[in-house]
């Protein structure tokens, strides 16, 4: 590999922006992943910013269960971000559907409607858990160069 | 052979500007973890932010966006070459603001709610910007009998004792372009329920990336001009610095102010300020 694309990799394994969508949760998870930006866990020293725009994402957090009705919201997002681009499924709802699997208007996991490369379990997951499956995630960058 | 020495130094100046923003902006970031206690990102994260846009997908959905980030970056660069050549200030400033318009036309280019209200709010803060800079331009020539940089340099005694008011508009200047709270009404980083990334929004990837390093020449460019101020030994460096770092301070204690505020008061007081300063310096 030369030099540049090096460089490259690099850059993107240092600089991931993310975008958080909640596809329908209890709120927990989500109380999670904005706790991993507080200064106890301080994500952006692994240079992460969170971003509100698909366009500008390198990241897309997913929490809760996908539905009838967000299943399209959450296709036009994944495909609003410019490549390379990595999804991380966090929590049992967005694994799987969680507690509410069972629901009729539910479909299941995050999975369901796009490729998700990253799956954080817990019911909320931890943040800790949350920050291993960030920087998992950027591994994945190297995997699909 | 002089014009092509000349030339060539104030091409040079380019690369410098370009790591002094980056690193300029590594500085901010670092020091605005560490007013909220946090560790916050190593110096060198704007370099990788930029890196990473360069290298990602092209996705433009109006032709004006890929134009304007080409010719923001443009007009900006060559601003900071004919400043660096000493050249005139009226012409500088005319320069630099071509930049400026192209950004909002790119923003102004999509049917994005958010482009939309943001182009407009960054209009006044352009306004807010090049007015007070000419008047700026304008104590230049009063105290030094002409618009050129060069006058600047080589007095006895720094501009500052002479332009103290115009100083304060300075920073106020300052404030808005760098996007800082209390005046970040138009592309920042934090206010995304309302604005998401302002005129930024649609932007994307390698276009979103010239933007970003526009953007630092911008802030040199605007740092440059404040060394005017005290274009003698270090004061070159440290008055510039110390406005920068409390424009940065600032931006970390104030809340965000609605644009008929900065307009009304924030740039009002500041006009008034420069007023006053010009017609001492006249009478
Ligand atoms: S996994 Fe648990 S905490 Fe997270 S959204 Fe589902 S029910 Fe809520």
């Amino acid at each position: 590999m030369g030099f540049v694309a090096r460089l490259i990799g690099k850059a993107r394994r240092s600089s991931p922006w993310l975008l958080h969508f909640d596809c329908g949760s209890c709120n927990g998870c989500d109380i999670e992943i904005l706790a991993c930006l507080t200064p106890v866990y301080d994500l952006e020293r692994f240079g992460v910013v969170n971003v509100g725009n698909p366009k500008h994402a390198d990241i897309l957090l997913v929490t809760g269960t996908v539905n009838q009705r967000n299943r399209q919201v959450l296709a036009v997002l994944f495909e609003q971000m410019a490549k390379p681009g990595v999804v991380v499924a966090i929590g049992a709802c967005a694994l799987s559907g969680g507690v509410f699997r069972e629901a009729p208007n539910v479909l299941g996991g995050v999975d369901r409607v796009i490729p998700v490369d990253v799956y954080v379990p817990g019911c909320p997951a931890r943040p800790e858990a949350i920050i291993d499956g960030v920087l998992l995630a950027l591994e994945k960058f190297r995997e699909k160069e | 052979m002089e014009v092509m020495l000349t030339a060539g130094l104030s091409l040079a100046t380019l690369p410098v500007a370009i790591l002094l923003g980056g690193l300029l902006s590594g500085i901010d970031r670092r020091l605005t973890a560490r007013l909220q206690s946090r560790q916050g990102p190593p110096l060198s994260q704007p370099f990788f932010d930029v890196l990473k846009l360069l290298a990602k997908e092209r996705v433009v959905t109006n032709p004006w966006q890929a134009f304007a980030p080409v010719t923001a970056l443009g007009s900006a660069a060559l601003a900071l070459v004919l400043f660096a050549a000493q050249g005139d200030l009226l012409v500088i400033l005319f320069v630099h603001l071509v930049g400026g318009v192209f950004l909002v036309l790119g923003a102004l280019a999509s049917g994005s709610p958010y482009s939309q209200i943001a182009g407009q709010r960054e209009l006044w803060q352009m306004f807010c910007c090049e007015t007070l800079l000419f008047l700026i331009a304008g104590g230049l020539y009063l105290s030094t009998g002409s618009f050129r940089v060069s006058g600047a340099t080589g007095l006895p005694a720094p501009l500052l004792f002479r332009l103290p008011l115009l100083f304060a508009a300075f920073v106020f200047a300052l404030t808005v372009k760098m996007r800082k709270s209390p005046f970040d009404l138009a592309g920042c980083q934090h206010a995304h329920q309302e604005l998401v990334r302002g005129v930024y929004t649609e932007y994307v990837g390698p276009h979103l990336g010239l933007l970003e390093i526009a953007h630092w020449l911008e802030v040199v460019l605007y740092l440059a001009v404040g060394s005017l101020f005290w274009a003698t030994g270090w004061g070159m460096v440290l008055l510039p610095l110390a406005a920068f770092l409390a424009v940065i301070v600032l931006d970390n204690i104030a809340a965000r102010l609605t644009w008929r505020w900065m307009l009304g008061r924030g740039w009002g007081v500041a006009f008034v300020l420069a007023a006053v300063n010009l017609f001492w310096l006249k009478g």
